[in-house]
């Protein structure tokens, strides 16, 4: 298929954005040393090329940086909503402005293709600053009462796989109902957040209302801990979650969790296959798998399984991995050495468990992080493929022959964040869509996203929301 | 003859065995276990069971075995049904008020209000079970061809500590959001007081509520509790009936498969509730799908 459909390579320019070599934490409106000097490097995964020193925080750093929050709440939630609401509609034109630059630099620091950070990430990002901002000054037609209050200091720790959306989801509703911020990025992804920072003082924010900790899990679990942080909101692992339920257990804290997920995404036979397929790819591959929501769980109804799996290979062999610059790339690079071990680990369990392992015909690239997309058959629902959240992009395929069966098959997993149905039947819709325990639900399309949406799980996939009204109760003394 | 000297010897009463309340049964504890409930002022007034963790067990399997059904009733089948609680409760009233004025060492006008406002209280959320979709629900304008929807859900079985101090009032109070938006309840009465919640299972019993809908337990909250709060299918907690100590253990407890954790807070239970205890224990669930279109505006209807 090569030869007839060459790509000639396409990259998207790095000069749009400036990396400097070192960066310090962003601590009341100030890029600081961390306390003890430390340091770690951020590199890009695609090459393994050390894109920047970071300073790393630690305890210290979490006490000054909440301090700094404490005192910038006092004037930043008495602020009118209405101005409050100019400063996020400022950061979001000016997210707009830069959204090129954004796109390329999170390209090189994540590994994710630039047609994904470019299409999605920006455009997604600067929307939850526009959504939010305009609630800001609706707040009492919220719902919420006539008079809702902000907790005060919000403790703040995201992934590494949307690094700037994440940041988005958080920091929009929490200003926009009055709190201050103190934001932990991940270790592996820390340079959108530091450009944030950027932008923050580009738009003027008064001191101390955002705060960005580059670090590892030490100062997220400091953070967590901190005895004057108000509320924590957390996305990442189901481990992680609990340990941070547990610290937070006995404290006034109010906490949101966005954790795992193991996904169904349920192919009845009168689907629409070529959409179906287009929407297995979605759910699985966008992002390299790297998706909490993701669709990883295949149930194909097994009279079209063979039909189905034929159209899917097909289609997977056309996926382009490579160089997540490339606007042409369709798969970036796994976004870390630690996390390819885990999915390598993962994908091997699944051979030694007996489950057929499909890859198409794929060239990775010799430096950097990379997996092949990679299909499983023959899986049942005791394999740990099929249980345990794999996080990379890795199809496990099962089958079943009823809605009823598609339904229990689809529920019996601790997690419970997102599902998919494929069919032509709107009452099959609706009725399986009601019976899922998941907390969105894609019908005949997957993986899509928007600021007005209540986003989160069921069961072990946390609890809360984030997006749409519902986003703001987070942040809200109710 | 005979019929005379028999007068002069009041009646001797019939006393009431209390028991459980487990997937529409009347179980006694499998301990065998009883303790001893006295009023206020320390008189006997029965032997109340003193629950094992078994029991909780037994009444978590009844709740999830109830849930379907339960969440799956239409909102209003529910609401009628919450109602016919309140009514059965009215009819019973003055036994309610002698259980709560014994319970609480209240008057009788005080227990009577009290009972008043708990059959207020039934009926409110009675009120409720076809709203709260339409107050926390609702459709998204999604930036996109898509209808997207956003539906509140029960969260599942939910353990309910119901309050120590108000035996009644308070217990109705945390229990009737619970079921009123489609969740099952494993609730432990008041440790002191759990005659008041014994017989209002008589009452569920007797008032269409599916059994194992509400579970009704009576014994040493601390001692019951723990077993609820790490049960791995249980998916929600709240805590009103435990102090500082207990409602951390027992928020760390549920912490092992996150459960929804609702901490204890001062509540005036006579106040008009708002909210918050039925979305304590509601899911959202957004439900999309393409709309082939942009929008109505390009119709030329």
């Amino acid at each position: 298929m090569a030869s007839v459909f060459e790509y000639a390579p396409a990259p998207e320019s790095r000069s749009v954005v400036d990396i400097a070599p070192s960066y310090g934490l962003f601590i009341d409106g100030e890029f600081a040393e961390a306390a003890d000097g430390k340091v770690f490097k951020t590199v890009s995964p695609s090459t393994e090329e050390v894109l920047s020193e970071v300073a790393q925080a630690g305890e210290a750093d979490v006490d000054r940086a909440v301090k700094a929050a404490r005192k910038a709440f006092e004037k930043w939630s008495a602020l009118p909503g209405s101005e409050r609401a100019k400063y996020l509609f400022r950061i979001a034109r000016i997210i707009q402005e830069r959204s090129r630059e954004l796109a390329v630099l999170e390209t090189l620091d994540n590994g994710k293709p630039i047609k994904e950070t470019r299409d999605a990430d920006l455009p997604l990002v600067a929307a939850h600053f526009f959504y939010y901002a305009g609630w800001a000054d609706k707040l009492d037609h919220a719902g919420f009462g006539t008079n809702p209050r902000p907790l005060g200091v919000a403790g703040q720790v995201i992934p590494w796989n949307f690094p700037l959306l994440m940041l988005a989801w958080k920091i929009a509703p929490a200003l926009a109902t009055g709190n201050t911020v103190v934001l932990k990025p991940a270790e592996t992804t820390p340079l959108s957040a530091l450009f944030f920072a950027d932008i923050c003082r580009q738009a003027g924010l008064p001191k101390g209302v955002v705060n960005i900790l580059p670090g590892y899990g030490d100062a997220g679990a400091a953070l967590v801990a901190h005895p004057d942080v108000n509320k924590v909101a957390f996305t990442g692992s189901t481990a992680v979650g609990k340990e941070i339920a547990r610290t937070v257990a006995g404290t006034r804290k109010k906490l949101t969790l966005e954790l795992g997920g193991k996904g169904a995404n349920i192919v009845f036979d009168d689907a629409p296959i070529d959409q179906a397929v287009e929407g297995i790819v979605t759910g699985i591959f966008f992002n390299q798998g790297q998706v909490c929501c993701a669709g990883s769980r295949l149930l194909v109804q097994e009279s079209i399984q063979d039909e189905l799996l034929d159209s899917l290979k097909r289609r997977l062999s056309t996926l382009r991995l490579g160089d997540p610059l490339d606007k042409n790339t369709d798969i970036g690079a796994i976004n870390s050495a630690e996390q390819l071990a885990r999915i390598t680990a993962l994908a091997e369990q699944g051979e030694a468990e007996g489950a057929e392992r499909w890859s198409p015909a794929c060239e990775l690239p010799n430096s950097g992080y990379w997996f092949a997309p990679t299909l499983f058959t023959n899986v049942t629902q005791a394999h740990t493929i099929a249980r345990d959240e794999i996080f990379g992009p890795v199809l496990s395929v099962l089958t079943f022959r009823t809605p009823d069966e598609a339904v229990a098959k689809a529920n019996n997993t601790q997690y419970g964040l997102s599902a998919g149905i494929w069919t032509e039947k709107g009452s099959r819709i609706l009725a399986v869509a009601n019976k899922l325990r998941a907390g969105v639900v894609w019908s005949n399309t997957f993986n899509k996203f928007d600021p007005t949406s209540p986003f989160g799980g069921y069961k072990e996939s946390g609890f809360g929301r984030e997006g749409g009204r519902h986003g703001l109760e987070a942040y809200l003394d109710v | 003859m005979s019929e005379k000297t028999e007068k002069t010897e009041p009646r001797l009463s019939v006393f009431k065995t209390y028991k459980l309340y487990v997937g529409g049964k009347f179980p006694r504890s499998e301990s065998g276990r009883v303790y001893e409930v006295t009023d206020s002022k320390g008189k006997w007034l029965a032997n109340a069971p003193q629950s094992s963790r078994k029991d909780a067990r037994d009444a978590v399997v009844a709740a999830r075995k109830a849930f379907g059904g339960w969440s799956g009733a239409t909102a209003y089948n529910r609401g009628q049904i919450l109602y016919r609680v309140a009514e059965m409760l009215e009819g019973r009233r003055e036994q309610f008020v002698r259980e709560v004025a014994d319970a609480e060492g209240l008057s009788k006008p005080k227990a009577a209000a009290v009972v008043d406002a708990t059959i207020d209280r039934w009926v409110w959320y009675a009120g409720w079970t076809d709203k709260i979709a339409q107050v926390t629900g609702g459709a998204n304008p999604v930036a996109g061809p898509f209808f997207n929807l956003s539906s509140p859900e029960p969260t599942g079985v939910v353990a309910v500590l119901a309050p120590q101090e108000s035996s009644f009032l308070g217990l109705v109070s945390v229990l009737a959001p619970v079921i009123a938006t489609g969740n099952t309840a494993v609730v432990i009465a008041s440790e002191q007081s759990p005659l008041p919640a014994l017989s209002l299972a008589e009452v569920l019993a007797t008032s269409d509520v599916p059994g194992g809908v509400v579970n009704v337990l009576s014994g040493r909250t601390a001692e019951i509790a723990p077993s609820l709060a790490a049960h791995q299918d249980v998916n929600a907690i709240d805590l009103a009936g435990a102090d500082e100590a207990l409602a951390k253990e027992l928020e760390t407890a549920a912490a092992d498969n996150l459960k929804r954790v609702l901490r204890p807070q001062p509540v005036d239970y006579f106040g008009t509730p708002g909210i918050e205890r039925m979305t304590a224990f509601l899911e959202t669930k957004t439900v999309w799908h393409p709309t082939g279109s942009l929008g109505a505006s390009g119709s030329s209807y």
